[in-house]
């Protein structure tokens, strides 16, 4: 009787020792895994700061307004002035569109007319005046390497 | 008698053995086990006193091994996992502008520094440096490299490509070292509310990052406390109508040949401060060393709209108009007699035209009379118009969040003649910044209550401050400068559909050597838009300018200041999401009540 329960005791002993050396290794383990991802969470904190202050070097008003000013043709971008403001039933919304047979799809710039199709929307830029023609706004020219200056 | 008990035997005498009734058993005679050899017992007690020792000196040498590791080595934060490292990665936080645009920031640089201890060839480490760095010299660097010094630092910030650059030199003594560095993307653009930054205190590893002026010098502990984990600052300033003032004050600047101008908008009810531009302005990425000759006041790190103080001419007037309207000596249509010159000791008070005999107290600020106001101010005395004026912020340091703030200080007299209340009740005599002025026109005309400037977002209400004037009396004055444009001396201010409300004020500038100059002139517009629902102040100065327009040179605020005024209230006021009323109605006074009965 009193072997057997030497005997249970040394095992238990020795179980345990195998099952505390293994949550060891498992928690230095965890503790690496977690360091690893509080290095990358930095640095992915780090690239996102990058990335922030990026963008706002290249949405500074001055390269803004550089830009505007270059791409006048297609955009027409002007500052905002008092008389921009309208009222809402100023403004000239489409009626409603009378149901269509089902056709093929067609890429924007085929088939009819740029005018005809969006004939139905009155364009209201207001220097230019209500009847002159709408323009698809091309993407702009590209600098060497694909971007564009300034 | 058979059931009596016998009677116990007591003991008389306490010696006497008393006989037990049963006889005790008699003891066995203990069996004596056969003597151990002494000799082994002491051997194996021996041995077990050893182990027992044995196990102590164990226990103890673990102990005392752990302690030494634990002092010998470097010590560490303990790690408590989670999150605790991720959310810090700058040093310092960012500021934005009112919708949260980054104003500034910070970016990961490198800096290079030499340990020529470990240098292989000294000489072609410092020729290789001057062909990547231009300003770098061969023969300095030779001497310091071989003069047994341990530790240079050679270049605060290198871009990627001259690290690469000196990295291919293979100069083992080169070494690079981490640290940020402060960015200020949109270049000049607020600079001088930004101010700039530099190193602080700086290691291989890290450097800190100082403010020096502006915002980054009065928030520097805020900016750089951890507890707060890196929440940017938001300050009151909006990016693209900063833009918007900045780029109408440079061109209004060149076009009237003005050698500097300051432009404040302020929001009249709460005192948050919109834009502030002063010009010529610099690039706080590089900030340029204070000048060390000349008059500071040219120089581009003087901040014009906080710093400079200036007389600031007939914008005063409508202070004293106000006091008087206020105290009930006069109200809008009171006749004051305007016939000039208004003498008093050796002093003369005259008008830019003679305005006739008599002008109506609205008349006298829409035509800018100085004796008019001169008397209204006789009538207040010097102790009420001082009271005043204190009121409205004019003795003390503005209270706005600027490192250069709390060094401009009014000038006011130290005596109070009243030839001095004649002089002040139209600006002169009296210097302030144009933010004492923008300050002051707001808490004026907001409907009366004090305002305090602050540079911070304000999300919650503010509560108004003290009581100036009434809200009828702040109705009526804004009346006035309303008239002032739509039929006095700032009638180029006219900008449709806001209805700008403003007063003009000209002063010759104060000669060095004494006196004043003949032709160079301070010129200030100081105005509030919409007049009859007010909603923001607007401060614009130019320092010497000169226009020559309509035949003849003018350096009058209503030819050069007004319409740089005016062109920035047209561009800024949509932006600032103001819709133009076009309805003619609002010019009448009842619309001025309506709101002055509003704000009770």
């Amino acid at each position: 009787m009193r072997s057997l329960f030497y005997a249970l005791s040394v095992a238990a002993v020795v179980g345990l020792a195998f099952w505390a050396y293994g949550e060891g290794y498992e928690t230095r383990q965890t503790e690496r895994a977690v360091a690893r991802l509080e290095r990358e969470i930095g640095q992915r904190h780090q690239e996102l700061s990058m990335l922030r202050t990026e963008w706002a070097y290249l949405n500074r008003p001055d390269r803004l307004h550089e830009l505007a000013e270059m791409n006048f043709e297609s955009l027409g971008l002007i500052p905002l002035a008092p008389d921009h403001f309208a009222l809402a039933d100023q403004v000239g919304y489409p009626p409603p569109a009378p149901p269509e047979p089902p056709q093929t799809v067609m890429a924007w710039g085929e088939g009819a007319a740029l005018e005809e199709k969006i004939g139905d929307v009155i364009v209201m830029t207001h220097r230019y005046g209500a009847d002159a023609a709408p323009r698809l706004i091309a993407p702009p020219t590209l600098a060497d390497d694909g971007e564009q200056l300034p | 008698m058979i059931f009596r008990r016998k009677p116990k035997p007591v003991a008389t005498d306490p010696f006497q053995p008393v006989t037990p009734r049963v006889p005790r058993p008699r003891d066995p005679v203990a069996v004596a086990p056969p003597r151990e050899n002494p000799e082994k017992m002491r051997l194996r007690a021996e041995r077990r006193l050893k182990f027992t020792a044995a196990c102590f000196v164990f226990g103890f040498a673990v102990v005392g091994l752990k302690m030494g590791a634990i002092s010998a080595s470097e010590a560490r934060e303990p790690r408590t996992g989670g999150l605790a490292g991720a959310g810090i990665v700058s040093a310092r936080a960012d500021i934005t502008d009112r919708e949260g645009r980054v104003l500034a920031t910070n970016v990961t640089a490198t800096a290079l520094y030499a340990q020529p201890h470990l240098m292989v060839d000294p000489v072609a480490a410092a020729e290789g440096l001057a062909r990547i760095f231009p300003d770098m010299k061969v023969d300095t660097w030779t001497r310091r490299f071989t003069s047994g010094s341990k530790f240079y630092w050679l270049k605060g910030n290198i871009s990627p490509e001259q690290q690469q650059a000196v990295h291919d030199l293979g100069e083992p003594g080169l070494l690079f070292g981490q640290r940020e560095m402060r960015v200020y993307p949109n270049g000049p653009l607020a600079s001088h509310v930004l101010g700039g930054a530099r190193y602080g205190a700086q290691d291989v590893r890290a450097a800190e990052i100082k403010g020096v002026a502006g915002v980054e010098a009065v928030f520097n502990d805020y900016l750089s406390d951890p507890a707060r984990e890196g929440a940017p600052l938001r300050l009151s300033v909006d990016l693209s109508v900063q833009t918007a003032v900045e780029r109408v004050l440079a061109s209004g600047m060149g076009l009237m040949n003005a050698k500097g101008a300051a432009a404040i908008l302020m929001d009249a009810k709460t005192g948050e401060i919109v834009s502030l531009a002063s010009l010529p302005d610099f690039d706080p990425n590089d900030r340029p060393a204070p000048a060390t000759e000349g008059d500071p006041g040219d120089s581009p790190l003087f901040n014009r709209a906080v710093q400079g103080v200036y007389e600031l001419g007939s914008t005063f007037k409508i202070f004293a108009a106000a006091q008087s309207l206020e105290l009930g000596l006069t109200n809008a249509g009171t006749m004051i007699d305007t016939q000039g010159p208004m003498r008093q000791g050796r002093h003369r008070i005259r008008d830019f035209h003679d305005y006739g005999p008599r002008l109506s107290v609205t008349d006298v600020i829409v035509k800018s009379s100085n004796v008019g106001t001169a008397r209204m101010a006789l009538d207040i005395g010097a102790a009420r118009q001082k009271a005043f004026l204190e009121s409205l912020g004019f003795f003390a340091p503005t209270p706005v969040e600027l490192t250069e703030a709390p060094g401009a200080r009014p000038i006011v007299p130290t005596r109070w003649p009243e030839i001095s209340t004649m002089t002040i009740s139209y600006g002169h005599g009296l210097s302030a910044s144009p933010l004492h002025l923008a300050t002051a026109y707001a808490s004026l005309l907001n409907g009366g209550t004090r305002v305090t400037p602050t540079l911070l977002a304000r999300d919650d209400a503010v509560e108004p401050g003290a009581r100036v004037v009434s809200p009828r009396v702040s109705a009526e004055a804004r009346h006035m400068l309303r008239q002032v444009v739509t039929r006095g001396t700032a009638s180029l201010m006219e900008v449709e559909g806001y209805q700008v409300g403003g007063k003009t004020g000209t002063a010759d500038k104060p000669s060095p050597t004494g006196g004043y100059y003949d032709d160079k002139t301070i010129t200030t517009f100081a105005g509030i838009f919409p007049a009859q629902d007010p909603e923001y102040v607007i401060v614009v100065s130019l320092d010497e300018p000169s226009i020559f327009a309509a035949g003849e040179e003018r350096r009058t605020a209503g030819w050069t200041a007004v319409p740089v005024a005016s062109e920035i209230v047209r561009r800024v006021a949509p932006l600032l999401g103001l819709r133009p009323d076009f309805d003619p109605r609002a010019d009448s006074f009842g619309a001025y009540l309506t709101q002055a009965a509003a704000s009770r």
